[in-house]
């Protein structure tokens, strides 16, 4: 029954099925395009000239609107002058699918025009390091602070309400103020991620770790657990799932600033690389690059997934699907010491002070 | 037939062997002793009083059930006991040591299973033991013997997610147990069970208690549960909040499910039946004023 319902309420959908649909997601807009790009009569507002004709101001690789074209091609018909030729395209800044996947290879392979402009994989570098530079900051300092506002109502109420406040202050905002202090090269654009994530950060994390199931903690302190050692041992275990998918949001976050912060100060990475190539109008690579930052984001973020599945082992549905085994991992639990064989008569003994002779 | 229409016996007569059994216990030492407890809630103005003037001695090893309507405070009896509430007046003594806090001398079931889900098993019993600072090789080894004794070593590497419910509550009973406490505190530990594994479980936590220096504080709503477990029963009431009765239990050990049916346990069901559901309350809930909805002839009865 339920083998045949697609559309099941809440319901889980088989394995094989989510798949299909994972491929779908990404088919069903590529079909889009193509239609938009390959089938004639969709779209494609402009004739791309070929014979210029008899046409004084149309030249040969020019683009001109349809109507245009159709209004001349009927006067150098009636005036019985030579025609001129061409056919449809698509405006030059949305290429075809084929172009772009192209441009994936050949953008790499295509040198800088100057001399001292990056490759691609250089810009593409350059920006992975400041992400990855002001994540790093950021997280240094928020993911502590966000534990110790999410464990400690001092601390929660000594510094949510400012951060709460300061959050709202667009990143890009201190732009100015960064290149100011920092200079024009990375560190005001790393700042800048920085200003934007860390707030986001403390609130989110503090707020995971609020939700820690009360209960665990009391539980914690009837086996003789206090201050510190719950947080350590109770809160920060409790709540480290979900602190680990909060800081896979906040890489992305992190991401959406970069193309802000880059264009501070000096231009760099993957942003001056696609204003670049918009201005030589090779719009073909500009997809390409934020098709590139897109599939950075995913398969980092994928990645992230299949570790949190080997770090947090508990959260696994099915353990032995995995050939990883918990045992190289031992991020809480420590790892299983083989039995000491406890002497016979010590053990006896052991339980036997407990016995009461009734 | 109902239990008010058997001929049962005083619930407060006990057997020869009973009464010499409470005697024994009333020679032990008191290790848990309540004195003019009060919990009260809200602030000055309008304040609910739960229980007042709560005084009692409990004896070492001995099996206490705390029994009452939803809203009689058992459960926060239990929580100030284990130093998670705090009551509003009186003291509460263990070995004659007033309690401040939570601490690892008072252990604590919760209905909730409460493991720790990012433990194994064993490493969850070995909690309290790494807690108080133990070596980890004697955590360990202990922790082995407290899962020998719930029967479950087979499982010392599981999470608890993939246990059963009466397995969880097994392994949170290990943990609590594996601190050595004077006294473990109950909380409904066998509410979210089905009626089969709680039967399972009662037995097995009556065999633990036999083989451990311990004594229990057992919080519960079912009286079966109560009659069958407890040396003395704590009958508790609401408005006015506080202790009805202190009933020492008729039934004699070693307890099995064929005494269910014995006078003497159903004597005391019937004791705590009328404390629990007042008979004046349940007449008036009886008659439902419902209309007939079904075709004449089509009686379920």
């Amino acid at each position: 029954m339920a083998q045949h319902d697609w559309l099941g309420l809440k319901q889980e959908l088989p394995r094989r099925r989510q798949l299909q649909l994972t491929v779908l997601s990404f088919v069903l807009p590529l079909v889009l395009w193509c239609v938009v790009s390959y089938v004639p009569w969709v779209w494609h507002p402009l004739i791309h000239i070929t014979d210029p004709g008899a046409v004084d101001y149309f030249s040969e690789g020019l683009d001109i609107p349809r109507a245009d074209f159709y209004k001349e091609l009927a006067k150098a018909k009636a005036a019985g002058q030579a025609l001129p030729a061409g056919y449809l395209v698509n405006p030059v800044y949305l290429p075809a699918p084929h172009k772009v996947a192209c441009a994936f290879y050949t953008a790499f392979k295509t040198p800088p025009r100057l001399q001292d402009e990056p490759w691609l994989h250089q810009s593409l570098g350059h920006s992975i390091r400041t992400i990855f530079l002001g994540f790093l900051f950021s997280s240094l300092a928020g993911l502590p602070l966000g534990i110790l506002c999410g464990s400690f109502r001092f601390f929660s109420k000594l510094q949510e309400p400012f951060i709460e406040f300061f959050r709202y202050l667009p990143a890009p905002a201190f732009g100015a103020l960064c290149v100011a202090i920092l200079g024009i090269d990375d560190a005001p654009k790393i700042a800048i991620i920085v200003i934007g994530t860390f707030f986001q950060q403390v609130l989110v994390i503090s707020n995971s770790v609020r939700k820690v199931d009360p209960a665990l903690i009391e539980a914690a302190q009837t086996l003789g657990a206090s201050g510190w050692k719950i947080v350590r041992s109770v809160v920060i275990p409790a709540s480290i799932t979900d602190i680990y998918t909060d800081m896979r949001i906040l890489l992305g976050w992190a991401w959406t600033y970069l193309i802000v912060a880059e264009v501070v100060g000096t231009m760099s990475g993957i942003t001056l690389f696609i204003n670049q190539q918009a201005r030589y109008r090779n719009f073909d690579n500009v997809y390409a690059a934020i098709a590139m930052i897109g599939i950075i984001g995913l398969s980092t973020d994928m990645f992230l997934a299949w570790l949190g599945t080997i770090l947090f082992p508990w959260k696994r549905k099915n353990r032995r699907s995995l050939a990883l085994k918990r045992e190289w991992f031992p991020l809480f639990d420590r790892p299983p010491v083989k039995p000491k064989a406890i002497p016979k008569s010590e053990s006896e003994a052991h339980v036997a002070e407990r016995i009461e002779t009734a | 037939m109902s239990p008010n229409e058997l001929k049962l016996p005083d619930y407060r007569e006990l057997a020869p062997a009973v009464a010499a059994r409470f005697e024994k216990i009333r020679q032990r030492p008191v290790i848990l002793s309540i004195r003019d407890l009060k919990k009260s809630f809200g602030t000055n103005g309008s304040t609910h009083v739960v229980f007042d003037h709560l005084t009692t001695n409990i004896h070492r090893r001995e099996f206490i059930c705390a029994v009452g309507p939803s809203g009689c405070g058992k459960s926060t009896l239990a929580r100030i006991v284990a130093g998670l509430d705090e009551a509003s007046g009186g003291e509460v003594l263990l070995d004659g040591q007033a309690v401040a806090g939570p601490g690892p001398d008072r252990g604590m079931v919760f209905q909730g299973y409460t493991l720790f889900p990012w433990l194994t098993v064993r490493s969850n019993v070995m909690f309290g033991l790494q807690m108080s600072g133990k070596a980890p090789n004697t955590a360990e080894a202990e922790a082995r013997e407290w899962l020998d004794m719930v029967g479950l070593s087979k499982f010392e590497n599981s999470y608890p997610h993939e246990l059963s419910g009466g397995m969880k509550q097994r392994v949170a009973i290990a943990r609590a147990l594996a601190n050595n406490p004077r006294i473990l505190i109950m909380d409904e530990p066998f509410g979210a069970l089905d009626a089969q594994t709680r039967c399972q479980m009662q037995n097995y936590l009556l065999q633990i208690w036999k083989k451990v220096d311990v004594t229990i504080l057992f919080i519960t709503h079912d009286l079966d549960e109560a009659a069958f477990l407890s040396d003395r029963i704590l009958v508790m009431g609401t408005n006015p909040g506080g202790v009805r009765e202190f009933i020492e239990n008729p039934v004699p050990r070693p307890r099995s499910a064929a005494q269910f049916i014995s006078p003497e346990f159903l004597a005391l069901k019937k004791r705590l039946e009328e404390h629990i559901h007042p008979p004046v309350e349940t007449e008036a809930a009886e008659k439902l004023p419902m209309i007939k909805l079904t075709e004449a002839g089509d009686e379920v009865e």
